[in-house]
């Protein structure tokens, strides 16, 4: 008779859509909270770090938090991408931070950081949801 | 802080470091696959920047 280890429960108990989601939810507004939540612990701290410190240096460099705006397209695309990071956007528009130095030296390595930590941030929930659904 | 050097080397160290830890599940294969893409990232800038020196802006 063989005993199902708690790693390979985890994931069945939360296959369920609602689970589902919210462990995309939670892996979105905390980066690695979806890894802690499914009991990766290393993961997921490494990524509770790593995202937003990436996303504070990018602040730091003068890099921008972009507005939704439309009728640019790029500008619409780096906003979504700076969304996708999660609670470090959150506080960062909260406290009015990411206005963006366009003549500093380093603008352009913060929006980088930035844009790329909401990026990432894409693949860790990605990375969520597939623990969640069994298929890691 | 306004070094180009520096600003890429510390991107590429997060990059590495969260792409390292994403793909494998184990610690060895992380630091491996990590150091791998982090000198991928840097070993690529420099050819890359050494190949655009004689090009003016």
């Amino acid at each position: 008779m063989t005993t199902k280890s708690t790693a390979a429960e985890r994931p069945r108990a939360a296959a369920e859509p609602g689970m589902l989601v919210l462990l995309c939810l939670a892996a979105w507004a905390i980066p690695g909270a979806g890894h802690l939540w499914m009991g990766r612990r290393q993961k997921g701290l490494v990524f509770l770090l790593a995202l937003p410190a990436m996303f504070l240096i990018g602040l730091l460099l003068h890099g921008r938090i972009f507005p939704f705006d439309l009728s640019e397209p790029l500008v619409a695309l780096a906003a979504v991408a700076n969304v996708c990071a999660g609670a470090p956007w959150m506080i960062g528009r909260m406290l009015d931070a990411g206005g963006g130095t366009v003549t500093a030296a380093t603008y352009e390595y913060g929006n980088c950081f930035l844009i790329v930590t909401g990026l990432l941030n894409v693949l860790v929930i990605f990375d969520a949801f597939d623990i969640g659904m069994g298929r890691k | 802080m306004t070094s180009h050097f520096l600003l890429l080397v510390l991107f590429s160290f997060f990059v590495s470091l969260v792409f390292g830890v994403l793909l494998r599940d184990d610690p060895r294969q992380q630091i491996r696959t990590g150091a791998m893409m982090f000198g991928g990232f840097i070993g690529t800038a420099l050819v890359l920047g050494w190949l655009m020196y004689p090009f003016p802006l």
